[in-house]
């Protein structure tokens, strides 16, 4: 069993999740309430990963995190190595390729808002960070709830971009999904049988706790 | 002391200006899309139309000409919208308190609770929306309206997801807190017995326009224009001709062979035609046994064609003597009824009380 890279992917997905789910909210929280030309479009950018190979999204990850762009070369002066084959590269690719797992089961939560809740909160006096913080985010928790769990599980699976953006490097960059396909192409099938099941095992019972939770959530937020 | 309220709205299509009574209820009555809840939602501040003055008792909280608009947030109204919008994650006591963040938490629960028990659901304090009845539901939203003390109560349909008899008992209710708190409540409404045992004063509207506003009790017998009377569900509206009038003289209205006698109270009043009106429980029926003992004020043959029983009412539609296609509505105790057997073809006197007449302008169409 290769622990190393179990807890890198751990540790990955946290981080990602810690990234992630404030500026999902932010984001779903403005494409669900404010209506404007070209929504349709930012909608589909932020919903590309879901289409594109990861290997595609990958690539040009890949691209832009190297020395030959402004932002590789930015990130090289800053921190004395490239953005690609590190961990912070990793996460970077990471939050990108989850955003439509993050900020889609969010913007539906918040549309599922009745209007007049949000007049309502304003009627009670209600300022727009205490109606967010009071009405909003507990009525769209079931969402957030299901954001943070495809989040987290997606990233713990992810194999594509992960090799792309970040090789595999232990301890850095090589994550569980990468140790299974080492092992596999080294003939330890046994380990990689072992690791796959641990990482099914985690994979189902989160979600399965998640959408009890949500079913749950849900019945008691229901609008009335 | 009042609530002056200007809108216009280019779409919906909203041209209302009114002053509505301080310490009152005021119904706004009118069908559906005559904008009804977009004047409530405006004087809220819940909605920006393309003109609009709202002043509460001299203090302005919108005018587009200066460029000011208070916040919802920050106007001192309770309203309770047509679902309650209750907030489905808190309890009753906590949809109430959200009302109050600005107190201390000591003092807001106390407070919360005072309101749930004014509104009589203090027992429910810890019950959520979904637990509840849609009249506690109702009564909750009102708790949760008043806790701010606001200056106005906006009440939009609050009637219309509530069976009959909870209605009843939430008319009493809201009577009784707005004679406890004294404050102005605006109630939209579409029906006309409502308006009647609720409001005190009455705004009449159709197609985003006021028709007339006034005492209910006015409004309700009297109304001015055509569509108004259209809108209280006055069937007899005819066209007369006025045949002797001015100074001193009282006018007659010429209504095919009838000529009817104007109660004008001193105005004169120009000769030529007149659209009128006469509420059906104000066409009085001569009682056939004893005529002599009736009043006899313009009195007009007809015929009976058509009886309805209402339960304790019974619509009558007559037909006037020697008036081609006019169908005179009439309604009656259903006791009368049976007493002196109207039926289908009988022969009766029925009198037009020159008071009860109503002298209608022409309908208009809105501006453009």
């Amino acid at each position: 069993m290769d622990w190393e890279s179990i807890l890198l992917s751990l540790r990955l997905a946290a981080v990602t999740l810690a990234v992630l789910l404030p500026l999902a909210i932010a984001a779903a929280y403005w494409l669900a309430i404010t209506p404007f030309k070209g929504k349709s479009w930012i909608e589909g950018l932020l919903a590309l990963p879901l289409v594109l190979p990861p290997t595609v999204i990958g690539f040009y990850l890949l691209v832009a995190m190297g020395g030959h762009t402004w932002l590789g070369q930015i990130y090289e002066r800053l921190v004395g190595h490239t953005l690609a084959f590190s961990f912070t590269g990793l996460v970077v690719a990471s939050v990108i390729f989850n955003i439509p797992f993050a900020v889609q089961p969010i913007q539906r939560a918040f549309e599922a808002i009745p209007q007049e809740i949000r007049e309502a909160a304003q009627c009670c006096g209600l300022t727009f960070w205490q109606a967010l913080r009071r009405i909003e985010l507990p009525l769209a928790w079931p969402g957030i709830l299901s954001a943070a769990v495809m989040t987290f599980a997606h990233t713990l699976g992810e194999f594509g971009v992960v090799l792309m953006v970040g090789g595999n490097i232990p301890g850095e960059t090589k994550t569980v999904a990468i140790s299974i396909y080492d092992k596999a192409q080294g003939f330890d099938l046994e380990t990689a049988g072992r690791m796959s099941l641990l990482l099914l095992s985690i994979s189902l019972v989160t979600i399965a706790v998640s959408y009890g939770l949500v079913a749950r959530l849900m019945a008691r937020r229901r609008p009335t | 002391m009042s609530l002056e309220v200007a809108l216009r709205h280019d779409g919906p299509k909203l041209d209302f200006s009114a002053t509505i009574p301080a310490g009152k209820i005021t119904a706004l009555l009118g069908p559906s899309g005559s904008g009804k809840t977009s004047i409530l939602r405006a004087i809220a501040g819940l909605l920006r139309v393309t003109q609009d003055v709202v002043r509460v008792h001299g203090e302005t909280w919108s005018d587009t000409a200066t460029g000011l608009h208070v916040p919802t947030r920050l106007r001192p109204v309770g309203l309770v919208p047509q679902q309650y919008a209750l907030f489905p994650h808190l309890s009753a006591l906590g949809n109430v308190e959200m009302a109050l963040q600005h107190l201390p938490t000591r003092q807001r629960v106390e407070r919360a609770r005072r309101c749930l028990a004014l509104a009589q659901v203090e027992e429910l304090a810890l019950r959520y929306p979904r637990e509840i009845s849609g009249g506690q539901k109702q009564r909750v939203a009102l708790a949760r309206a008043i806790a701010r003390e606001p200056k106005l109560l906006l009440l939009d349909e609050p009637f219309s997801a509530v069976d009959r008899s909870t209605k009843k008992s939430l008319y009493v209710e809201i009577i009784r807190l707005h004679e406890i708190l004294s404050t102005t409540v605006v109630v939209v409404t579409h029906d006309l017995d409502e308006a009647a045992q609720l409001a005190s004063h009455l705004c009449l509207l159709d197609r985003g326009r006021l028709l007339q506003s006034g005492p209910t009790a006015e409004v309700l017998a009297r109304p001015c224009r055509e569509e108004a009377a259209r809108l209280l569900d006055i069937a007899n509206i005819f066209d007369g001709q006025i045949e002797s009038a001015g100074a001193g003289r009282q006018a007659l209205l010429r209504w095919g062979p009838h000529a009817l006698r104007l109660a004008d109270r001193g105005q004169s009043r120009a000769a030529g035609s007149l659209r009128w009106a006469i509420q059906p429980a104000s066409v009085l029926l001569v009682r056939p046994d004893k005529p002599w003992d009736s009043h006899l004020e313009n009195p007009v043959a007809a015929r009976v064609t058509e009886r309805i029983d209402l339960g304790t009412d019974t619509l009558v539609w007559l037909l006037p003597a020697g008036i081609e296609g006019a169908r005179l509505q009439m309604r009656l105790p259903t006791r009368a009824v049976q007493r002196y057997a109207v039926e289908p073809g009988q022969e009766v006197t029925v009198c037009l009380r020159g008071a009860d007449i109503i002298p209608l302008q022409a309908a208009t169409e809105p501006s453009a």
